[in-house]
């Protein structure tokens, strides 16, 4: 597959993955309105998956004659190592704190990436990351609200962020080590590499932080990577997600709702 | 047929989770051509996920049969993206009488705060927002502190 369509399927598949672990709350939130919030934000996120999906089905298509791939194959049939998809959003849904925060995490470096990507050259991206960034910006506003309620609230829901914190931190240095897609993309005009959005996502996330009385993040200089979700090389997670996920298409081939 | 003739068609097809709202009122037509005998409609999403689209295009085509029209392009149109400013007057109007507080703010300047206006049973300011999201993805949660009514938002978006 070539890097470029590789670019797409990441996006896609980020959002896949977290909107498949926030669905997971459905029916499971700690109020009702948390509940549907989480299952409004996984919506959003599916639908954006979606979008990215029928991209790259479109462009592999062209690439290869005689392919006809659709979304759904690209969602449904693909194993764990063709994902591309951070490390970060395949986490465990834990408690509620390292939801909050996981979301927290990711939709800010979204919001910060569907800006830069306006620009790609590939106007399906920059269209796709327009209509994106007005829901992404939601979601940020809505976890924002969650750490510093969590944060600066009692002693057990700080005490408890502080754990997500520690939870969460290996998997952030992930975002920022661009990989061979992203060079590619950077190179052709398509999309960015990621360090350009490093500081200003640091930025947010700690003068968050601060309000919400956390200890702030440093940025790893040299971080240890041995997993690397960009690279296909996932945490034990990501199979249990598809697993369930991939389950009716695997069982029942070319089942239709 | 003419583009015209095909609009008003149109008009009888409504927002499947808003029912008072026509795809015309919410400003998810985009646009309609027609030489007569293949028609071409873009619409725009309102969300990404909206569950709604798929629905919404099988109304268009189940409207536009009974005229007898079938040779029938959807195009869903991303960008521009979608904007709650689209909404017409008359859909805003629709939407308060419905028990809906319509989208306040200007869509694009949105940088803070965004919420209704006002109660939309019993008008009074007195609000709260209970939820950033309601029953679906377009709207938020609010209650009046006056009449103690819950009520849905459609967002600025």
């Amino acid at each position: 597959m070539d890097l470029l369509s590789t670019y797409i399927i990441h996006l896609a598949d980020n959002a896949l993955v977290l909107g498949h672990r926030d669905s997971e709350w459905t029916g499971h939130g700690p109020i009702l309105e948390q509940d549907i919030a989480l299952s409004n934000i996984a919506l959003d996120l599916v639908g954006q998956a979606r979008n990215f999906y029928q991209l790259a089905a479109t462009r592999l298509n062209e690439l290869t004659p005689g392919e006809q791939i659709t979304e759904d194959d690209l969602a449904y049939l693909r194993d764990v190592n063709e994902f591309r998809n951070f490390i970060l959003v395949e986490q465990v849904n834990g408690d509620w704190a390292k939801t909050i925060l996981r979301q927290f995490y990711f939709s800010t470096y979204q919001f910060l990436l569907y800006n830069q990507l306006l620009q790609s050259n590939i106007p399906e991206i920059a269209a796709i990351s327009e209509k994106s960034i007005k829901e992404t910006r939601y979601h940020v506003k809505w976890s924002s609200e969650w750490v510093l309620r969590l944060g600066d609230g009692t002693e057990e829901s700080h005490a408890k962020m502080i754990d997500a914190m520690k939870t969460l931190q290996p998997w952030i240095s992930e975002l920022f080590l661009p990989a061979d897609f992203e060079f590619e993309a950077a190179a052709s005009g398509a999309g960015v590499l990621p360090e350009i959005i490093k500081d200003d996502w640091y930025y947010r996330v700690n003068k968050l932080f601060e309000t919400a009385t956390l200890p702030t993040l440093t940025s790893e200089k040299k971080p240890m990577q041995i997993l690397s979700g960009k690279k296909g090389v996932h945490s034990e997670h990501l199979g249990f997600l598809l697993a369930e996920m991939q389950f009716l298409q695997r069982a029942y081939p070319g089942s239709i709702w | 047929m003419t583009n015209e003739d095909i609009i008003a068609i149109l008009s009888e097809v409504k927002d499947p989770e808003i029912p008072v709202l026509s795809i015309s009122d919410l400003g998810i037509l985009r646009a309609v051509e027609t030489d007569g005998e293949n028609i071409s409609i873009q619409i725009s999403p309102t969300y990404s996920g909206c569950p709604a689209m798929e629905i919404i295009q099988d109304d268009i085509r189940t409207a536009l049969a009974k005229h007898g029209l079938k040779n029938i392009e959807i195009k869903q149109i991303l960008s521009p993206a979608w904007t709650s400013d689209w909404m017409t007057d008359e859909g805003k109007l629709k939407l308060q009488s419905y028990g809906i507080a319509a989208p306040a703010v200007h869509g694009c300047l949105l940088n803070g705060e965004d919420q209704p206006e006002s109660c939309p049973l019993c008008h009074s300011k007195n609000i709260e927002m209970i939820s950033r999201f309601g029953s679906t993805s377009c709207k938020a949660l609010y209650r009046c502190l006056d009449c103690r009514e819950p009520f849905d938002y459609f967002k600025c978006h």
